[in-house]
């Protein structure tokens, strides 16, 4: 009998091979006509016993800059390897737009549907050139027969060209990464996610150990980018916060504690018992 | 929103198989020199009298040979430990590999001229009692299959290693000892009279080759210009090969492999691409080699010879292609004229070379150049 359910199986009236489903990522197309380009829902991480995160409840809008604030153990790490796909919750939801159901994605297909995420440490390839570092973010194909073959067309080189513009370094195109300043290759870092055209940016402490001009131009960079992409920044600098923020989000013990403008939240007593003051 | 004054992209090169010299004096000046010997070492060699000083005499053309043989063997290991990071010590394996598919044909051009006189069997199986050829030495009769099998036996034996290595993920130091472990290996399995290969004593008392005997001047001086052309053909495969995009994310591989995969790249696909077309070139070496000493034994896949190779690419100066040349030919000059003086020394300077290299000018022989001319 055992013998036989495969073949009916296959030969079910109804059957639809694999083949001819759609491919989910071609198919359904970010679909963001509600507002919202991020949604976390009830999101709960625990180690151990441990609720990293505890009924984490989050949108982010389509073109928006959002500032994520919190103490150390607040849980703003945890949420980032959620969206894209380093953790699986116990339990919740996470979509990308209306139709992409991020738990049930791979890491890989998540960064190609349009999530980018710059980490806290910058790892630029020293040895290469900044566009070539550009170029070798660049999507597209990626192996090696076509890598070996491939030349760059126009397009190519003006989406490398005009992202070298707008990280600001048109006049260190042709130095190597390694000679970079530390604020520099953050900025290379981002141009680097910036290649793979993501819809959404998660920006990871981006003015940890920057000097005070170099922060100024991180704040224009990120405010640019958003509009055209959505920007999560999670972030310990308040004065940085301050200048770049328009919505803020104070996470505390793995969950949403004040949501709304600086000013609002700095306002807030719960928040300043948090945050002792600050 | 391409300004005209945004060049930055004109450093990644439009077709990377055009221009290929494009502000690479070094591989300029390494073509320009194997050029010019093409042409004057055959006109000093049959033009010039013996008497004459300009004369170059027939061991100097094979030594010659011999050290470009090396020089392309230096070369493909370059193109993996300079630019993909993976330090081969068992690139004598297929550099052996590719001698013993030469060998082969050598072995069956003899033909009855052996010392048994057997028209098919080599001396060897004779003398080992053998009644017929064994299935893998078919073909080796005809050229262009041993000129195939030369690079597919290689190809296929670095394939089959390079993708149970990279797909473990076998990285660094680990990677160094197995591919040490892996022609220590050979050599053990090539000394046993049962593997079909001569054994002890290799494949030797070879004949002619393509009908023309190797003990005549013009076939040497014609696998000396042959060897020529392959190091200059390989130079500039290898030299597309790294200035193509695929050669970008190699060099990416070698600084942050990590990152590399995290952009979506499968590292162990460009891994093992770089390292199976290195075994090809090293094998090509090897069977240029041959005709040229006119021996190959086991003592070829010794590990202390894929050590050697190493140190050559690191006198040059790894990662330059061109160094790796240099350092492949001028280590082996030099080893001729110290040997010819104290033998017993050799073995010490080559590791106080290494060592000196190591610590003094870690760019090699073109760094140090190099070097000089950024200060002048």
């Amino acid at each position: 009998m055992s013998l036989l359910d495969r073949p009916r199986e296959v030969m079910r009236r109804d059957r639809v091979f694999d083949f001819m489903m759609p491919n989910p990522l071609d198919a359904a197309r970010l679909d963001t006509r509600h507002g919202p380009i991020l949604y976390l829902e009830d999101i709960t991480v625990s180690f151990d016993g441990f609720k990293a995160l505890d009924a984490l409840t989050l949108y982010i809008d389509v073109g928006e800059l959002r500032c994520i604030i919190g103490p150390n153990g607040a849980g703003k790490s945890t949420m980032m390897d959620v969206i894209t796909g380093r953790i699986r919750p116990d339990h919740g939801q996470a979509w990308l737009g209306q139709r992409l159901d991020l738990l049930r994605m791979q890491e890989t297909d998540i960064s190609r549907a349009g999530i980018g995420r710059k980490f806290q440490k910058p790892t630029v390839f020293p040895e290469h050139r900044v566009v070539e570092n550009l170029e070798l973010a660049m999507a597209g194909p990626r192996g090696v027969w076509s890598t070996l073959r491939q030349h760059l067309d126009g397009e190519a080189r003006d989406h490398i060209d005009s992202v070298l513009t707008e990280i600001g370094l048109e006049s260190a195109g042709h130095s190597r990464a390694g000679q970079l300043s530390h604020g520099q290759k953050q900025w290379l870092e981002i141009g680097m996610l910036l290649m793979q055209n993501p819809q959404v940016l998660l920006v990871d402490e981006p003015v940890a150990g920057m000097t005070h001009q170099e922060m100024d131009r991180t704040g224009e960079l990120l405010q640019r980018l958003a509009g055209r992409h959505s920007v999560v920044v999670v972030e310990h600098d308040m004065d940085f916060v301050r200048s770049i923020a328009r919505t803020v989000t104070v996470l505390h013990q793995g969950a949403v504690l004040a949501e709304g403008s600086m000013d609002a939240i700095q306002a807030d007593p719960r928040v300043v018992e948090v945050y002792l003051g600050e | 929103m391409a300004s005209p004054q945004t060049s930055a992209t004109r450093v990644i090169p439009e077709r990377p198989w055009r221009r290929l010299l494009h502000g690479d004096m070094g591989g300029r000046i390494l073509l320009g020199t194997l050029a010019v010997l093409i042409v004057v070492i055959p006109i000093l060699n049959q033009g010039v009298s013996p008497s004459s000083p300009f004369h170059v005499s027939d061991y100097t053309v094979n030594l010659l040979g011999r050290y470009l043989c090396f020089a392309l063997l230096a070369l493909a290991l370059d193109l993996v430990w300079g630019y993909a990071g993976i330090l081969s010590l068992g690139h004598g394996a297929f550099f052996a590999l590719g001698g013993y598919a030469m060998g082969m044909y050598l072995m069956r051009q003899i033909g009855d001229r052996g010392v048994y006189g057997d028209p098919i069997l080599p001396d060897f199986m004779v003398f080992l009692g053998w009644e017929q050829l064994p299935w893998f030495w078919y073909g080796f009769d005809q050229f262009w299959f041993a000129a195939l099998m030369v690079l597919l036996v290689p190809g296929v034996f670095g394939f089959i290693f390079g993708w149970l290595a990279f797909r473990s993920r076998v990285t660094g130091v680990y990677l160094s000892i197995i591919s040490q472990a892996m022609t220590y290996a050979l050599m053990l399995a090539f000394f046993r009279n049962e593997m079909g290969f001569g054994g002890n004593n290799g494949l030797t008392d070879f004949k002619d080759i393509l009908g023309f005997s190797l003990a005549d001047p013009q076939t040497r001086l014609a696998l000396f210009v042959a060897s020529a052309v392959a190091l200059g053909l390989a130079y500039l495969l290898c030299r597309s090969v790294v200035r193509s995009r695929a050669g970008r994310v190699v060099r990416a591989v070698r600084d942050a492999e990590p990152r590399t995969r995290s952009l979506g790249y499968r590292t162990d696909h460009y891994k093992l691409w770089i390292w199976t077309l290195s075994a090809m070139l090293a094998g090509l070496a090897g069977a240029l080699y041959v005709p040229q000493v006119g021996i190959i034994n086991p003592s070829e896949f010794s590990p202390l010879n894929s050590i050697e190779v190493v140190v050559w690419v690191a006198v040059g100066g790894r990662g330059t292609l061109y160094g790796a040349a240099l350092g492949g030919a001028l280590v082996n000059y030099a080893q001729t004229l110290l040997t010819a003086m104290i033998a017993e020394l050799w073995l010490f300077a080559l590791g106080g070379l290494f060592v000196a290299v190591t610590l003094f000018f870690p760019r090699g022989l073109v760094g140090l150049l190099k070097r000089r001319e950024d200060r002048s």
